[in-house]
């Protein structure tokens, strides 16, 4: 990947097998001697934490899939089997259903270290847009496995969400009976959900090769955002990240895992014990707490845009609210052009760590807003919330790269991590395994 | 020189091979991805099942609805109360968002001073049952995202861009309500 390949095959066996399918030589090249930036902090570890999540979630849904029933009638019933009757069917769906969520936990991390450290800075655009669009697959990917369980929430949320398609002018309604398979959610879309659900998590792990081969091809960033440039900046992937990924790898599975023993329905609903009904709507639809903050989005607007001072709709409410949701998201594939400053990381940029900062809080509270019901000082403070999400990326990320002043930056990854005095870069490699983040 | 002609010849044979093999391609193309999404509309089952059906509603006593289900959506029939059709009548054009005259929205039967309002049960937001919570203009309230609408299905407030359609129906007989057409 960045110089020439050192694999030497061990034996005859594997050099027959060079000559013929270098496999081995792509693993070895990519994860044995590729070389990482020696400051990576524990930040740089979700990547990793991803991949395993992806897989541990693919094969726990492949075996969860074994025992349930893709039909309207029985679908409830066949998850409460699952759980009650089959030799540790609990302790897959409570797996599944929790790695959803822990996905998602890794994932915005991972998005929004990437967002600090000014990872989707050139050379790394079509690195950062594959990541976007492995975000968009994993969020079609979990609603339609949430509706899979046939209950209250399930039901109520697939309407809400295919109903956002309905707002496309004209040919809306049709668009939506086709996603539907009928004139309402029912059991043709339940059992086609159920086929893209177990489809897309193979597209996903399509796009995280892609994903990998764009990262291997530019290098990660660092910490110091500053770009690899003599041999003392990097260590070899194997053992130091190898070993930095499977210790944060651990720490990471025990929340994990005692979520899945102890708290199996804390990040659920419990309306979506009960099977669904169309003739009556859950007091209070909220979708999975990792999709709130875009549902506060959509409800944030509800008015009509007209064109000034003339009662002619431009666009109604609803198409507003669903346009504004989908350029929530869609904002994040701009946001390589839209941050004008050339300082990667935000360590060196005083005025624009403020600001992402604050762009975190919002958009955390923006979730928080998603989560309360649609009355009283909600929904100003919701309005008020979705602005500052779009000002931060439309106005603030660049006008901030023309104002700011950077601070110094240090002239290499050696000097920022063993000071001045460089060149001694082996004889202190424990330094290194130190994550010596400039955050103080 | 009979070479030269034998060439151009050939080219424009190629020329023409490289266009019909291209246009049997995309009709190719076209036969395979037509089935594909033709079959993910609603089925044939499903479009039987989407016929009118009849209700009786000689049952509904005044203040009293029911929710019938036609096409796997819900739908409302209520009986109003003579309340109700005062406080729709009199209500000002001002507080509708997509303002709808009342007398296309309140349905009554030749021979009966019942006044009836049928209106498609799911939110024109996104699709939630609202549930009636007063009368006059507070007349349904969407649990959802707080749209409300008055008795007769007209948004005052909240997401909804339009009102709670109506669906097609006609009266058979006094008691007999059929929804899904609006022949008699």
């Amino acid at each position: 990947m960045s110089g020439p390949s050192s694999y030497q095959p061990s034996n005859g066996f594997m050099k027959w097998m060079d000559a013929r399918l270098p496999l081995p030589r792509l693993m070895y090249d990519s994860f044995v001697s590729y070389p990482v930036p020696r400051n990576l902090n524990n930040f740089y570890t979700f990547g990793g934490i991803l991949m395993v999540v992806l897989v541990s979630q693919i094969i726990t849904g492949v075996w969860i899939a074994m025992h349930y029933t893709s039909d309207a009638q029985y679908a409830f019933e066949s998850v409460q089997l699952l759980r009650r009757d089959v030799a540790f069917g609990w302790t897959m769906q409570s797996w599944h259903a929790v790695g959803a969520s822990f996905f998602f936990v890794a994932v915005y991390i991972h998005i929004f270290r990437g967002l600090y450290y000014g990872s989707y800075k050139e050379p790394r655009e079509v690195l950062w847009i594959l990541g976007v669009i492995i975000y968009l697959l994993m969020m079609a990917t979990a609603f339609m496995g949430y509706v899979l369980p046939w209950g209250q929430m399930s039901y109520w949320g697939a309407q809400v969400i295919t109903s956002f398609f309905s707002a496309i002018p004209l040919v809306g309604e049709s668009v939506r009976e086709y996603l539907l398979g009928g004139y309402n959610v029912g059991n043709a879309t339940l059992t086609r959900f159920f086929s893209l659900h177990y489809l897309l998590p193979f597209m996903i792990f399509g796009i995280v090769i892609l994903h990998v081969w764009a990262l291997h091809v530019t290098g990660q960033t660092n910490p110091t955002g500053v770009e690899v440039k003599q041999k003392t900046d990097v260590v070899p992937f194997t053992p130091y990240a190898t070993i930095k990924d499977a210790l944060a790898l651990v720490v990471f599975f025990i929340v994990f895992v005692y979520f899945v023993f102890f708290l199996p329905d804390y990040l659920g609903h419990a309306d979506n014990y009960i099977q669904a009904d169309p003739l009556k709507t859950p007091a209070h639809i909220v979708p999975e707490w990792y999709f709130l903050p875009f549902y506060a989005v959509l409800r944030a607007v509800d008015f009509n845009i007209t064109i000034p001072f003339t009662e002619i709709i431009l666009m109604d409410s609803k198409l507003g609210g669903v346009l504004a949701m989908f350029g929530a998201i869609a904002v994040l594939f701009f946001v390589p052009w839209l941050d004008t400053s050339d300082v990667r990381s935000t360590n060196y940029r005083p005025m624009y760590k403020i600001f992402f900062w604050l762009f975190v809080a919002n958009a955390i509270f923006l979730g928080y807003l998603g989560s309360r019901p649609a009355e009283g000082i909600w929904i100003p403070l919701t309005k008020a919330s979705t602005f500052w999400y779009f000002l931060h990326f439309l106005v603030i990320m660049p006008a901030l790269g023309r104002f700011e002043k950077p601070l110094p930056r240090p002239a290499s990854i050696t000097d920022a991590v063993l000071g001045k005095a460089s060149g001694a870069g082996t004889a202190q490699l424990e330094g290194a395994a130190a994550a010596p983040e400039t955050k103080a | 020189m009979s070479d030269h002609q034998t060439s151009d010849h050939d080219a424009g044979k190629r020329d023409f091979l490289f266009i019909a093999t291209g246009a049997a391609g995309v009709v190719a193309v076209g036969g395979i991805v037509w089935p594909l999404i033709a079959s993910l509309g609603p089925n044939a089952s499903e479009q039987a099942a989407g016929a009118p059906t009849e209700i009786d509603v000689s049952a509904i006593e005044e203040g009293q609805q029911v929710v019938v289900i036609w096409r796997g959506a819900p739908y409302f029939i209520r009986k109003l109360t003579e309340e109700e059709v005062t406080a729709a009548t009199e209500a000002s054009q001002d507080v509708f968002r997509d303002y709808a005259p009342v007398e296309g929205r309140i349905a009554s039967v030749e021979g009966s001073d019942a006044k009836w309002t049928i209106i498609a049960a799911n939110c024109t937001h996104l699709g939630c049952v609202p549930t009636k919570v007063d009368v006059g203009l507070d007349g349904w309230v969407c649990p959802c995202h707080g749209s409300i609408f008055d008795v007769t299905g007209r948004v005052t407030k909240g997401p909804a861009p339009v009102n709670l359609p109506l669906p097609p129906y006609v009266f058979a007989s006094e008691d007999t309500l059929v929804i899904g057409t609006d022949q008699a």
